[in-house]
Order: C-alpha cells, then sequence, then structure tokens
C-alpha cells in the first residue's frame, strides 16, 4: 500500500536529511500598513461633515383671493412695530401705521442688527406690555433649574399669548427691494431670541418705499 | 579605565497600539461619513440660533446663490426619475436612458429645461461651465415658470416630504420672496429656511 508517512522512511542518514525550519523573526515591518492607516484616516476626518445645517421653519398664511376682508384680522396700531429692512444692513422702525389719508406719517427710527440695536428696543417694547419677555425668562430659567416641565413651560407661554392677545406687540417684518437674505433671517431670529409671538412677513407698501428713501437722505 | 558600554537598544518601537488606534479611527470615520453628491451651488448660509436639524431624506429643497440664481434638489432616485418624467413630458425634451440615471443620481442643478439634456451629458467639468451660463432654472411671473412645475410636481409626487429653501446670505429679498409666493401659490405655506448655526453667543 502505498503509504504517505515519510517518518521513518529513510532510515540510516537521519544525521544528514533533518531539514531545519529556518529560524526567521516573526515580526513583520508594519511601517507600510502604517502609512496606509494615516492615510486613510486623513481623508475620512477630512471628507467628513460634521455640522448638519440647522434650519428654521416659517409658516405663511394661506394665500386665498375670496378671504373678505372683515374676516381679516384687524391689528391695534399702537401695539404694531413695524420694521422695514432695507439696504446697509439698516432697520427702520415705527408703531401704527403708515398711511397718508389716516394722519401725519410716523417718523422713522433707525437700528442695526446688532445685540444693542433691534433686540434692545424689540426687548423694551416687549417688557412694557404684560413684561412678557421678562416673565418668559423667568419661567426658562425655572425649567432648567427643574422646577417646571417644559410641558408646563409651553402651556405657560400660551396661556400668556392667548391672555393678552389683544394688547401683546406684534411684529410686522417688511423687507424692501433692497434687502438681503441675510436681513431677513436676522430678523426672524430676534423674534426668537425676544420672544416676540406674533409676527408675520409682509413687503413693503409704496408709502414705506418712499419713507425709506426719505430716511435714507434724512435721518443720521 | 574599563569602557562604558552603552546598552545596546533596538531603536525599533512597537508600533501595534498605534496601528490599532489608527484603525480603529479609519474604521470610526467610514462608519460616519456620507458622500454626497456634489452641489452645483456654492451657497454661504446666514447664521441663527434656531436648532432644528434637517432631515437628510424626504426633502425637496430650492436654492438661491448670491447671484440670484435659483436651483433645485429632491432626494430619492424614484422620485427623481419620476419628476423628471413628468417634466419632459411637459416641456417636451426627450431624455434617453443614461441622462435619466445621470439626473437621478445627482444633486442639485440649476439650468433651464432646455439645456438640461446637454448639462446631463457633459462632464463635471464642462457641467460647471454649463452652469456659470446659465441664468439658472427659470421663475417668471409672466413668462415660463419651470421652478412652479418642478414644485409642483415634486409636492404631487413626494406630498409629505419637508420643503426647504437655502438661500445665500446676499441674496436679494425679492428673488426669495418669488420663491416664497411659489411655494404659497403650491399650497405649501410651511417651509424650511436652512442656516448655519450661529457662531458666537449672543450676536
Amino acid at each position: 500500500m502505498a503509504d504517505v508517512n515519510t517518518g521513518d522512511g529513510g532510515g540510516g542518514d537521519k544525521k544528514h536529511g533533518k531539514r531545519r525550519a529556518k529560524k526567521s523573526s516573526t515580526r513583520i515591518d508594519m511601517t507600510p500598513m502604517v502609512d496606509l492607516g494615516f492615510l486613510l484616516l486623513t481623508f475620512f476626518i477630512l471628507t467628513t461633515t460634521f455640522n448638519k445645517p440647522q434650519a428654521m421653519e416659517i409658516s405663511m398664511p394661506v394665500k386665498d383671493e375670496n378671504l373678505k376682508i372683515k374676516d381679516q384680522n384687524k391689528v391695534p396700531a399702537e401695539h404694531t412695530f413695524n420694521m422695514l429692512l432695507t439696504k446697509n444692513n439698516v432697520v427702520y422702525w415705527y408703531f401704527g401705521m403708515a398711511d397718508p389719508n389716516i394722519g401725519a406719517l410716523p417718523a422713522l427710527n433707525k437700528t442695526s442688527y446688532s445685540k444693542d440695536g433691534l433686540r434692545k428696543v424689540l426687548i423694551t417694547e416687549n417688557n412694557k406690555r404684560h413684561n412678557t419677555y421678562v416673565q418668559i425668562e423667568a419661567w426658562e430659567k425655572e425649567v432648567e433649574a427643574g422646577k417646571l416641565t417644559k410641558e408646563e413651560f409651553r402651556t405657560k407661554k400660551n396661556e400668556h399669548q392667548v391672555n393678552f392677545k389683544t394688547s401683546m406687540l406684534i411684529v410686522l417684518i417688511k423687507p424692501d427691494k433692497d434687502a438681503k437674505y441675510r436681513n431677513i433671517v436676522d430678523a426672524l431670529d430676534e423674534m426668537a431670541i425676544c420672544n416676540v409671538g406674533t409676527y408675520a412677513l409682509l413687503e413693503s407698501t409704496p408709502v414705506e418705499d418712499q419713507m425709506i428713501t426719505n430716511a435714507n437722505t434724512y435721518v443720521k | 579605565m574599563p569602557k562604558i558600554k552603552m546598552p545596546k537598544n533596538s531603536p525599533s518601537i512597537d508600533m501595534t497600539p498605534m496601528v490599532d488606534l489608527a484603525f480603529l479611527l479609519v474604521t470610526f470615520f467610514m462608519l460616519i461619513s456620507q458622500f454626497r453628491a456634489e452641489e452645483a451651488a456654492v451657497i454661504d448660509m446666514p447664521s441663527s440660533v434656531s436648532d432644528l436639524k434637517i432631515p437628510e431624506k424626504d426633502l425637496m429643497m430650492v436654492l438661491v446663490d448670491k447671484e440670484d440664481k435659483v436651483y433645485f434638489n429632491i432626494t430619492g432616485q424614484e422620485i427623481r426619475a419620476k419628476v423628471l418624467e413628468k417634466m419632459s413630458e411637459k416641456y417636451s425634451v426627450v431624455f434617453n436612458e443614461e441622462q435619466k440615471k445621470e439626473f437621478s443620481n445627482m444633486a442639485s442643478f440649476g439650468v433651464p429645461m432646455k439645456s438640461l439634456s446637454a448639462y446631463l451629458s457633459a462632464s463635471s467639468s464642462e457641467r460647471k461651465k454649463i452652469q456659470e451660463k446659465s441664468e439658472g432654472i427659470p421663475t417668471d411671473t409672466t413668462g415660463v415658470c419651470e421652478l412652479c412645475d418642478w414644485v409642483y410636481n415634486g409636492r404631487t409626487l413626494a406630498p409629505r416630504f419637508r420643503v426647504a429653501i437655502k438661500g445665500d446670505q446676499l441674496t436679494s429679498y425679492p428673488k426669495i420672496r418669488r420663491v416664497m409666493d411659489i411655494m404659497q401659490d403650491k399650497t405649501i405655506n410651511r417651509f424650511n429656511l436652512i442656516t448655519n448655526m450661529e457662531v458666537g453667543p449672543g450676536e
């Protein structure tokens, strides 16, 4: 029978025939692997984007041609804060209505999008009306301290806004044709920061455009 | 005096832990990174304090760059193919299979229908040229409003998609208003404005 075993087959010449396994080092050179590893690492670090873009949600009113004038919401003029956004990051604001048929045109106040500009004005005006900003800030602190749950905070905030619905600050954001997208986002941001409950994005009227042009020339 | 013998140390160090760490990091980055198709538009978004995250999928997006060019993007290969089909019917522009496939795989685009076919067959460098020359997707109030049809078809084929507007800091307001008006005409009254995270606290 054919035998595979070669162990004792040779018999006599054991002294010469035994082959020794080569004694080579078990260590291998890892440098190329490390190189490759770090190359890949660099590649993935550079191509990864961590921060997902954020978004702000905005709801526009339903466009309905059939909406009758009597169905439209009337807004009390003394609480209506008009913001006219125009070129060079300038904001003009006034209260009430700009309609030459009703009375004299209101004077425009000039401000900017900085912390001491628009935000200060909005917070001051907001606080004149039921301390809204201060009140909501206080509740927010309570939430952070764990005294108030988020649900409770939301209901309280809503209640506050419903209770003083007719005398709350209402902001109308009216960008003109020179305003930039950035200005609108900034303005909407201020709404969120200053806890303005009611605001709308509208278009400036021709009268207001004229006021802006005048203000650009005279108001320093 | 006997010579001081310096101990003969091997200069090679054990690299195994370092390699382990490197490959661990490689694996980590490989798993979390997502490759996205190249955007046609270069847009520098304004920053805001809003911290709402925008989903990566199920999204219809209108992009407006600083030259007021309008781009359109919608996620999902199947939806894209369907939208393109509707558009080619309406504007009687015929696309071959390859162009259709190309369209479903790419990201945003900003060319009118008449040059879309050439845009799809072009190589990526040629595409940039076509994109630069084109005036974006038409949004005319009186003439052709291709964006209206893109948005309309996107809306009807994927009614549950979120709608977002991504504008550049320097995009002019009238253009953004026009895009918003188109949305409202198509009864999209809730949409997202995509922004960057606010850089510093406060201002």
